[in-house]
């Protein structure tokens, strides 16, 4: 259906070719999953097969892509369309009409079906990806999880033979990622259709996969097999393998189901350990206090004046700082650990007061509570438009409540000034690029250093940290989108402040940027950071999260620690956590340890 | 790699129409099989909304259907484990109305908001303006469909007081030059160099120019909610839509500009969030500013993938045309718009009154007949097209009566649609004008709006799995999904 003949893809202006040596073919009604690392041209492949490289996004392809015998370089990708569904990793840029139906219609339209079969294939497609009750909504009012099935409906009403998907439920919690994978496996079982799919959680995909096309490496030939193969020398793998490398199993289950039968003697010889716990949980102290409350003491007079780099030399110097400009009473809350019990009852970074939020006709939040104290890292999870992402933004103070209270640092957000805040809590968008303005990494930094009132030069420290080897010069938006990641990071913790939250953090990495991104933000809870992360990476939960907080319709259903949370729950429950239940590990690491 | 080959085309036309492009509805490419044909055949037999006569697979879904009502509950199962079969079968009876066949055309709803409007501009009588607005309210207000589109509505209402509430304003302070001898009260004038002259600043205020004011602005106000019910009535993207074939693609482009405008105020409004996540103030013009080449970048960035996405959905399609009739196509056009540009001049000069109705005629023909022609390039179809039926014909009418019969009123009776101001008087409310506005209300009658759809959020997923009896799956099966490989094979 799908065939490659040595195909190499170089970009305009690229010395390397992208990909080179792609040599492989789908046979109809199969579903093959494109697995790698970031950044190894998975996306242009999936280019490559509606037609859209090279005719799209330029460049020059050697060799040769047939699709259901049409060739792509003499068929543009309108001429494509018909055999080839294409969805891409953000919905919203998909999106051509505004409302639903209009949208699963369009490409239909264009093809010219019938009316009657167009009307046909709509309800079915509504039913199919249960979006019947949406069907007359406007799309920018649907959640994030919604737009996505939106967006494969959208592709899938003409009922083409091929369907490419890059990423299709990284934007999804993980129920709503399994219906979706449900439809694409009876796509290819009810209707033959011929799927190619790329996707970074191979934990939810690489079981339906019929055979796995790995690229390895950037401009690496592709490895092609059947999963279990591939799993075995992939550097890209799900719980579930690490697992079962870890015990030696052969061949290797990619299912919890084949898991499980194996792990009898696994789960007895763990019976008499427990699990180490994710990392102290107690406040180990709160992180090195900053300029912050001197700046408190003093900004009602002179707001502006002191952020000055050089006026506030160091964090250091924060204390003669602040003995200069001290005055008698300090502003409630001012100094978190400072000054205990003058006014805010307890230690914690924050706290959420039945909160409420309304927006519009709907309650976005209810009577929620919640209480973070230092050091502690806790996930939010629940399903899309659960309210995970509002009650980020009304910790950070860009939602306000309409009724309950938010106090962070003893202030309340959404009546700070921004450039007080940023050194109470900050927040790593869903899109980490929306942070970052300036055309290089060191104008960013720059920038950074200033917005936080820190001394020259913290910023750029923190990204040779975080994120060694990248150039000065390097444009934010060529980096990939871990690097991006980090780099919003280190922005936000240039402030150094106390409470940190991360929106979906994520959303299209690989394992390997996913283990980085771990270790940083367990380093960072031990040195006394708050961590808040609204996830639906159950593995990131399991492995990082001290609590987990689930939401659900606005309203904390269930709050407590990780394991007894997420052990219970059949969604949220890890691939190791289900494979070893009853006991309660929750990642290959945890198990690892134990049998050292 | 140099030897091309034929350009292959698959079972499938790629130019043509689809797999069922033949409307027999079940043609069955040789490669589809039974599943895609039972699967399409479910749809045939789903709730009332095809014709009867579907054939087998029609009465297969309908076998399955009560199971289907029963499996709307469990909703997830229904999608995973039975299949096609029962998944449309199952669908949503309310909601499938939303839009009905028996709808009003969207150009009905625009012709009789703006005939609403037209007779507005008639008169300044309060009450009968009051009257209209009324009427528009309440059609508006029974009428309107459950769409973002219709909230509009209250805008343009504001907008329509916020211009009222300026007229008294400027009347007040600049004065009037309507003379009167009510004087309210008189704010302090100010001096202007002689070279203003005409233009008074305060002084005093009479009843007189501020009622004139009130009249003159409230028939703006009702011109403005007018258009504002217009846009509630049926979205100007609606409208769109019912563009001939051949300005199709235009249409689509105009309405991709419609929905760039809201992505950019929440690209705007994201990143001045962002800038308050970076410790920078959010408002003001410096934050605005701040944030514009960042919204350009990004809105460029959208532009780009979405021409990518609807190159990959197949805009711009054409069919092919014989040579003669892209020919005919562009000489008719072409020689259409020639003929209008002649006809007009001959309109719009003396000597040409004789051949400029009749070129300009044949031209706008010719022209018409260019696009229609035009139109057979592009292989689209349209999904539910709106058609003019009954009830539009009685909408406009409705309107059209309602703009006539007060134009009549206006050249036989100007004093009773424009109650005098000088000297002060009591507006009357003339009785057959006043009964002709009335019929304006056909169309809450004519035309109400669906019943409100059962409003379904989106059906909570249930974490409890009841198995429905399905009798082609045996056994239970732990997780939903690997089931889905199993049931489908043998549902196959």
């Amino acid at each position: 259906m799908i065939r490659f003949e040595d195909v190499s893809v170089t970009y305009d202006g690229a010395a390397e070719p992208t990909v080179q040596g792609i040599d492989f073919e789908v046979p109809e009604g199969e579903l093959v999953l494109l697995a790698g690392p970031s950044g190894v041209g998975k996306s242009t492949v999936l280019g490559a097969v509606s037609g859209l490289v090279p005719h799209f996004t330029g460049g020059t392809l050697r060799g040769r892509v047939t699709v259901a015998d049409r060739d792509t370089r003499t068929h543009k990708p309108r001429e494509l369309a018909d055999v080839v569904g294409t969805v891409g990793q953000d919905p919203l840029s998909h999106f051509v009409t505004d409302t639903v139906e209009d949208e699963l219609v369009y490409g239909m339209e264009s093809l010219g079906l019938p009316p009657d079969v167009m009307r046909r294939r709509v309800e079915e497609t509504l039913d199919l990806l249960g979006l019947a009750g949406l069907r007359d909504r406007s799309l920018a009012a649907l959640s994030g999880g919604q737009q996505q099935r939106v967006a494969i409906g959208s592709v899938l009403t003409p009922h083409p033979r091929v369907l490419v998907l890059d990423e299709p439920t990284s934007a999804l919690d993980p129920a709503a990622a399994e219906e979706v994978l449900a439809v694409v496996q009876r796509l290819v079982h009810d209707l033959g259709t011929t799927v190619l799919m790329a996707e970074h959680r191979l934990e939810r995909v690489v079981q339906y996969a019929d055979r796995v096309v790995l690229l390895p490496a950037a401009g690496a030939a592709p490895v092609l097999g059947s999963p279990a193969e591939v799993m075995a020398v992939s550097p890209v793998y799900p719980p579930v393998v690490d697992l079962g490398r870890l015990a030696g199993w052969d061949p290797l289950p990619l299912t919890v189901r084949d898991a499980r039968r194996r792990a009898a003697p696994l789960r007895s010889r763990l019976a008499d350990r427990t699990p180490p716990a994710p990392a102290p949980a107690v406040p180990s102290g709160p992180p090195a206090p900053t300029g912050a409350p001197a700046r408190e003491a003093r900004s009602p007079r002179t707001p502006g004046q002191e952020s000055r780099p050089r006026q506030a030399p160091a964090q250091a110097a924060g204390s003669g700082f602040r003995r200069l400009f001290r005055r008698p009473a300090p502003l409630p809350g001012a100094g978190r650990a400072a000054a205990p019990g003058d006014g805010t009852t307890t230690t914690a970074v924050a706290e959420v007061r039945s909160l409420a939020v309304r927006r519009g006709r709907i309650d976005a939040l209810r009577d929620v509570g919640l209480t973070v104290a230092p050091g502690e890292t806790i996930a939010l999870m629940g399903r899309n438009g659960a309210g995970k992402s509002t009650l980020l933004g009304a910790l950070v103070g860009l939602v306000e409540p309409s009724a309950g209270q938010v106090r962070v640092g003893g202030a309340t957000p959404h009546r700070t000034p921004p450039r007080d805040l940023v050194r109470r809590v900050g927040l790593v968008p869903q899109e980490p690029r929306d942070l970052l303005y300036a055309d290089t990494v060191a104008a960013e930094c720059a920038a950074a250093d200033h917005d936080a009132g820190a001394p020259a030069g913290t910023c750029r420290a923190l990204v040779s940290e975080l994120l060694p080897g990248i150039a000065d010069e390097v444009h934010p938006r060529d980096l990939s989108e871990g690097q991006r990641l980090t780099l919003a990071l280190a922005l936000v913790l240039t402030a150094r402040p106390p409470l940190l939250l991360l929106d979906e953090p994520t959303r299209g990495l690989d394992y390997a940027a996913k283990a980085r991104l771990v270790a940083l933000l367990r380093a960072l809870a031990a040195e006394g950071h708050a961590i808040v992360l609204a996830t639906h990476d159950v593995e990131l939960a399991a492995e990082l999260a001290h609590r987990v907080v689930l939401l659900a319709e606005g309203e904390v259903i269930a709050d407590g620690p990780t394991a007894d949370v997420v052990v219970s729950s059949p969604s949220f429950a890890p691939q190791v956590a289900k494979v070893l239940a009853p006991q309660p590990w929750l990642t290959a690491a945890q198990v690892r340890e134990a049998l050292r | 790699m140099s030897d091309t080959p034929p350009p292959a085309r698959g079972p499938k036309d790629p130019t043509g129409t689809g797999p069922e492009g033949t409307g027999t509805a079940r043609t069955g490419t040789a490669r589809t099989g039974t599943a895609r044909r039972a699967a399409d055949g479910s749809g045939a037999g789903g709730p009332g909304a095809e014709p009867p006569g579907a054939g087998g697979p029609g009465a297969r879904a309908r076998d399955a259907a009560p199971r289907g009502v029963r499996l709307l509950g469990a909703r997830r199962e229904a999608a995973v484990a039975a299949g096609a079969r029962v998944g449309t079968a199952a669908g949503p009876v309310g909601p499938a109305r939303a839009v009905p066949r028996t709808a009003v055309h969207p150009g009905a709803w625009w012709l009789w908001s703006l005939a609403l409007g037209t007779a507005a501009t008639r008169t300044t009588n309060p009450l009968l303006l009051a009257l209209l607005l009324a009427v528009s309210g309440y059609v508006v207000v029974t009428c309107r469909p459950e769409n973002p589109g219709a909230r509009s509505y209250t805008a343009f209402v504001k907008l329509a007081l916020a211009v009222l509430v300026v007229r008294l304003v400027f009347a007040t302070l600049l004065g009037s030059p309507i003379p009167g001898t009510h004087v309210l009260v008189t704010l302090p004038e100010i001096p202007l160099p002689h070279w203003a002259q005409g233009i008074r600043l305060g002084g005093a205020v009479t009843a007189e120019a501020l009622v004139f004011a009130l009249y003159d602005g409230l028939k703006l106000a009702t011109l403005l909610v007018c258009v504002g019910a217009a846009n509630a009535l049926a979205s100007p993207a609606r409208l769109l839509k019912s563009l001939p074939g051949a300005l199709y693609e235009t249409g689509v482009a105009v309405v991709v500009a419609l929905t760039f405008a809201p992505h950019l105020v929440a690209d705007v409004r994201r990143l001045r969030a962002a800038r308050r996540l970076r410790g920078r103030p959010d408002r003001g013009v410096r934050g605005l500013l701040h944030v514009g080449l960042p919204v350009l970048e990004g809105a460029l960035e959208r532009s780009v993938a979405l021409a990518a996405a609807m190159d990959a959905r197949g805009y711009g399609r054409t069919a092919e045309v014989p040579p003669a009739v892209r020919r005919t196509t562009a000489v008719l056009t072409l020689g259409g718009l020639l003929g209008v540009c002649a006809g007009t001049y001959g309109l719009l000069t003396a000597e040409g009154g004789t051949y400029g109705l009749p070129v300009l005629g044949v031209g706008l023909a010719a022209a018409l007949a260019g696009l229609w022609l035009g139109g057979r390039r592009s292989p689209r179809t349209r999904y539910r097209p709106d058609t003019w039926n009954l009830r539009s014909c009685l909408v406009a009418g409705s309107g059209g009566a309602v703009a006539g019969l007060l134009s009549l009123a206006a050249a036989r009776d100007p004093g009773a649609l424009h109650p005098g101001v000088v000297p002060l008087a009591a507006p009357a409310l003339p009785l057959w004008p006043a009964a002709a506005v009335l019929l304006g209300l056909l169309p809450a009658f004519a035309a109400p709006a669906p019943p409100p759809a059962p409003r379904r959020p989106e059906p909570p997923r249930r974490p409890e799995s009841h198995r429905p009896e399905a009798p082609a799956v045996p056994g239970p099966a732990p997780a939903p999904v690997p089931t889905a490989t199993t049931t489908a094979e043998e549902s196959s």
